[in-house]
């Protein structure tokens, strides 16, 4: 319980240095990835603890939204290199319509 | 079973940590894809087989692929890598990672204090899953459907192209 809870964080604390110090958007959204993908594996210790099927159930559905996320994003991502030719992601500060 | 555990669980964090530490999109992408076979292994071990095939399709399969269709989509060279090398630059990192490394110290004590009785491992199958996830999590699968067709309609919204609106008649015009 304790090590796979310990796993979660670590990659979950992985994904967040990762999601602060890069630039590069790409990187950004594989880092929130990541976290998902930790946050998932909680539930799967959770579940796995006490023998019930919810954390599985739960982890379905953390897949389902990793799923609809990744694909706006990846379309978002392709929309701001089209405009600014960078992948920057301060130069997409500006919100101009 | 635990040893199987702790190898994964080191596999995981290690190609995790090159992950985001590596320059270059496409091998970052190939330590993502070792990172979440590990994490398929760790879920085996701990008794959701059906999760750990959902884990290798989804993730590793589709998710990741769909990443590298971007990537090749938009076609970056030699020079975008050395871009990376100059925005990751040590005063940019130290300090988030500390503060994230400080999280994670309170997040170990909160952790290993609680002592609850430890359970040995018991398999949950993929008809116990099958039974709750269609039965009192009906409204959820409902939603997530819905989230779902979201994603498809954003994504084909977001993601197309400008066509343009000259006539191909003018166009010849235009370019003669």
């Amino acid at each position: 319980m304790e090590s796979g809870l310990l796993l979660a964080g670590i990659l979950f604390m992985l994904g967040l240095i990762s999601v602060l110090i890069r630039r590069n958007i790409i990187f950004m959204l594989i880092s929130v990835e990541i976290m998902l993908n930790a946050a998932g594996l909680a539930f799967i210790v959770a579940g796995s603890h006490w023998a019930q099927p919810d954390g599985q159930v739960m982890f379905i559905f953390i897949l389902t939204m990793a799923a609809a996320e990744v694909s706006v994003g990846l379309a978002l991502i392709l929309q701001i290199y089209h405009r600014l030719k960078t992948l920057d992601s301060d130069a997409a500060n500006l919100m101009r319509g | 079973m635990e040893l199987t555990f702790y190898v994964a669980a080191a596999v995981a964090v290690a190609a995790t940590l090159l992950v985001i530490t590596c320059y270059n999109l496409i091998h970052a992408l190939l330590y993502l894809v070792v990172s979440f076979l590990a994490i398929s292994v760790v879920f085996f071990t701990l008794g959701a087989p059906f999760m750990a095939a959902l884990e290798i399709i989804i993730y590793a399969g589709a998710i990741v692929v769909l990443i590298i269709f971007v990537i090749m989509m938009l076609n970056l060279t030699y020079e975008d890598v050395q871009h990376e090398k100059q925005w990751l630059t040590p005063g940019v990192w130290v300090g988030p990672a500390i503060l994230c490394l400080v999280l994670f110290g309170e997040l170990i004590y909160i952790v290993t204090t609680d002592n609850t009785a430890a359970s040995a491992v018991r398999a949950v199958d993929a008809k116990a899953v099958g039974l709750s996830l269609y039965g009192p999590y009906v409204l959820g699968v409902e939603l997530s459907g819905m989230l779902l067709m979201a994603g498809i309609v954003g994504a084909y919204h977001l993601g197309r192209q400008k066509k343009k609106v000259i006539h191909r008649f003018l166009e010849q015009e235009a370019a003669a």
